[in-house]
């Protein structure tokens, strides 16, 4: 059946072109997560949209691959996957490149009172009942107390590497050295509730929940700024009722209670705005030397 | 002129053709499950293609008309009654004011279409006026119906009665649903023989169904052994998080099956192993719980022919009930 099909049959060696029904083009550039795979992501999803392929609806970031919706009246699938290969076999440097992108300050309450309750709550769905979520993770990736494993969360940006599940969760994969890269399980079984605004981390990535919902990754914080809102009305999303873009660079930084109720204030009249600094992001610089790039990143946005 | 809603059924959503655009923000496309009933809706009411109507989940709503005016019920099989009094579906009908349109119990289907000339009018989000409720985003106020709204309905138009659609050209709900799939995406994770088991199985659809996706029970699938890539976590139906198109089929844990439809999430960490073709998501969209359901493997271009055949199909509809006014 599978040979029929031409449908693979063992792991794919290289990036993985397939299709997703007739509306659907899957791109899996690897199966493994990387810095560099997603950077390759970036570069050839930027590269895609300035093309502006006849048939093409819509261009979504992933991870490790990208995906693409397509009109099949308009161009035959088959026709766009060599497309799509072509694209691929012009680009090789994903390092040298230049991603103009926008450093930006996103303040986190950790161990605030409203996700320690979430996750009380669900004590029963997770590995360690007997832990917190936070001293679980500070725990399992080796660090001495929460505060050191804080500290780590809030030392470098992370990329937005990916946006979705449901409406603007940014996936953000924090840019330090591999050996320094946290990674957590997700819950044994997923959670029912979630409180909107909930700072989290799953697998190797950390995100923010948009809104109230289910959810799977262990709760570290709570963020006093929205990243959705529909109506639109505060400045960060006059262009969109997303704040997070692909390719964002989210220096996640530590507050106390008192900054978190001031910035509430200021969402809730409407004054709120990020902090943020377009830059352009040259990787080859960061895989060079990547503290000092990451703190001339955190110096032009909060200055010297 | 505005519909009054007197009691809102099970789920009652507005619906058109939805979005287009926002996936990459994870923004699911919404609009209505089964196109083909949609579209019957709106042509039997002489609406233009892409007004909005009411999408109707299991349990009909009822629902008073402010003024004159005409309307049409399609898709799920069910006794519609104007008045207390039964009236054909799949055909255009004109409402005095007061009149009440109800419904009895679901025969088959799942999802019954009401168009109203004029179209329902509420505020286009991201270019459409159909219903995200899992966000709250899009219809009327973000959500399902609810006792005492007031659905504002388009005002220019006074539709044609006495349409209909030849019997012949009703789809027929009944019986077990097919379900033709691309093969592909991570569909090597999993062992060639438990991949063709899946093709074979009589799949059950699980309460768990809405428009979201999908759950189904009735089968095993057996991934091929590895270690796990970075990042991807160590359950083995676990990928690094990825792009889900509408119609994909993951397996969490290898027992149950889920297909993404119309407001599917957009991307997540289970690995998929094909896609729902375009033309089968209503048919995917007219199962309910309970309801036996096959996956049948095709290749891109049975795909590409099968959306031909959908199009073909409702070009043919449009043209009777234009014939038949």
């Amino acid at each position: 059946m599978t040979a029929r099909l031409g449908v693979l049959t063992e792991p794919p060696r290289g990036t993985h072109y397939t299709f997703g029904g007739d509306e659907w083009i899957v791109v899996q550039l690897s199966e493994a997560m990387s810095l560099d795979v997603n950077l390759k992501a970036q570069v050839l999803t930027r590269a895609l949209a300035e093309k502006a392929l006849p048939g093409i609806v819509e261009i979504c970031l992933s991870n490790a691959s990208y995906m693409v919706r397509i009109d099949p009246d308009v161009v035959r699938p088959t026709v766009l996957v060599e497309q799509l290969r072509e694209l691929e076999a012009a680009h090789s440097d994903f390092r040298s490149i230049t991603l103009r992108t926008r450093i930006v300050d996103v303040p986190v309450l950790f161990e605030d009172e409203w996700t320690a309750a979430t996750v009380q709550r669900f004590r029963d769905r997770h590995q360690r009942p007997d832990l917190t979520d936070l001293e679980f993770a500070a725990e399992l990736n080796g660090y001495g107390s929460t505060d050191e494993f804080i500290d780590a969360m809030v030392s470098a940006p992370a990329l937005v590497s990916m946006i979705g599940f449901v409406p603007t969760v940014p996936w953000g994969y924090q840019l330090v050295p591999e050996e320094r890269q946290i990674e957590v399980p997700k819950y044994v079984r997923p959670r029912t509730f979630t409180p909107e605004r909930a700072f989290a981390w799953g697998g190797a990535f950390s995100a923010i929940y948009p809104v109230d919902g289910a959810g799977g990754y262990q709760l570290f914080g709570m963020c006093p700024a929205p990243i959705v809102q529909p109506e639109q009305s505060l400045h960060d999303f006059r262009e969109s009722f997303s704040f997070p873009r692909p390719g964002d660079l989210f220096n996640y930084r530590r507050i106390e209670r008192e900054e978190f109720d001031e910035i509430r204030a200021r969402v809730t009249e409407g004054s709120f705005r990020y902090r943020l600094a377009e830059l352009d992001f040259t990787p080859a610089e960061w895989f060079a030397r990547p503290d000092e790039t990451v703190a001339a990143m955190q110096e032009l946005l909060y200055g010297a | 002129m505005a519909l009054e809603i007197l009691r809102p059924g099970l789920m009652t959503t507005v619906q058109d053709e939805g979005r287009t655009q926002g996936y990459a923000l994870g923004m699911p496309p919404s609009g209505a499950m089964d196109r083909f009933s949609y579209h019957v809706a709106n042509a039997l009411v002489g609406n233009p293609s892409g007004a909005a109507v009411l999408e109707c989940t299991y349990l009909g709503p009822e629902i008073g008309f402010s003024q004159a005016t005409t309307f049409a019920v399609t898709g799920a099989d069910l006794p519609v009654h104007l008045n207390g009094k039964e009236i054909q579906p799949w055909a255009s009908h004109r409402a005095e004011a007061g009149d009440v349109l109800g419904f009895g119990f679901l025969r088959s289907g799942a999802r019954a279409y009401i168009a109203v000339a004029g179209g329902i009018d509420v505020e286009p989000v991201m270019g459409s006026r159909s219903t995200y409720t899992l966000c709250g985003m899009g219809g009327f106020q973000g959500r399902a119906l609810r006792a005492g709204d007031l659905l504002p309905v388009g005002a220019d138009a006074t539709g044609t009665p006495g349409r209909s659609l030849p019997a012949a050209l009703v789809p027929d709900f009944a019986g077990p649903a097919e379900l033709r799939v691309v093969v592909g995406l991570a569909s090597y994770r999993v062992t060639p023989d438990s991949l063709a088991a899946f093709f074979e199985t009589e799949w059950q659809v699980t309460p768990d169904a809405n428009r979201v996706g999908y759950r189904y029970r009735g089968g095993l699938v057996e991934w091929v052994p590895r270690t796990q890539p970075r990042g991807a976590g160590s359950d083995p139906a676990n990928v690094v998080d990825i792009g889900y198109p509408i119609g994909s089929i993951q397996i969490p844990g290898g027992t149950e099956p889920i297909a993404l439809l119309n407001d599917a999430v957009t991307g997540g960490g289970y690995a998929t192993i094909g896609t729902i073709i375009s033309s089968d998501i209503q048919v995917a969209g007219q199962t309910k719980t309970g309801d036996v359901t096959r996956f049948c493997p095709v290749s891109i271009d049975a795909a590409l022919g099968a959306r031909q055949e959908a199009r073909a199909r409702l070009a043919k509809a449009r043209e009777a009930i234009e014939a038949r006014s």
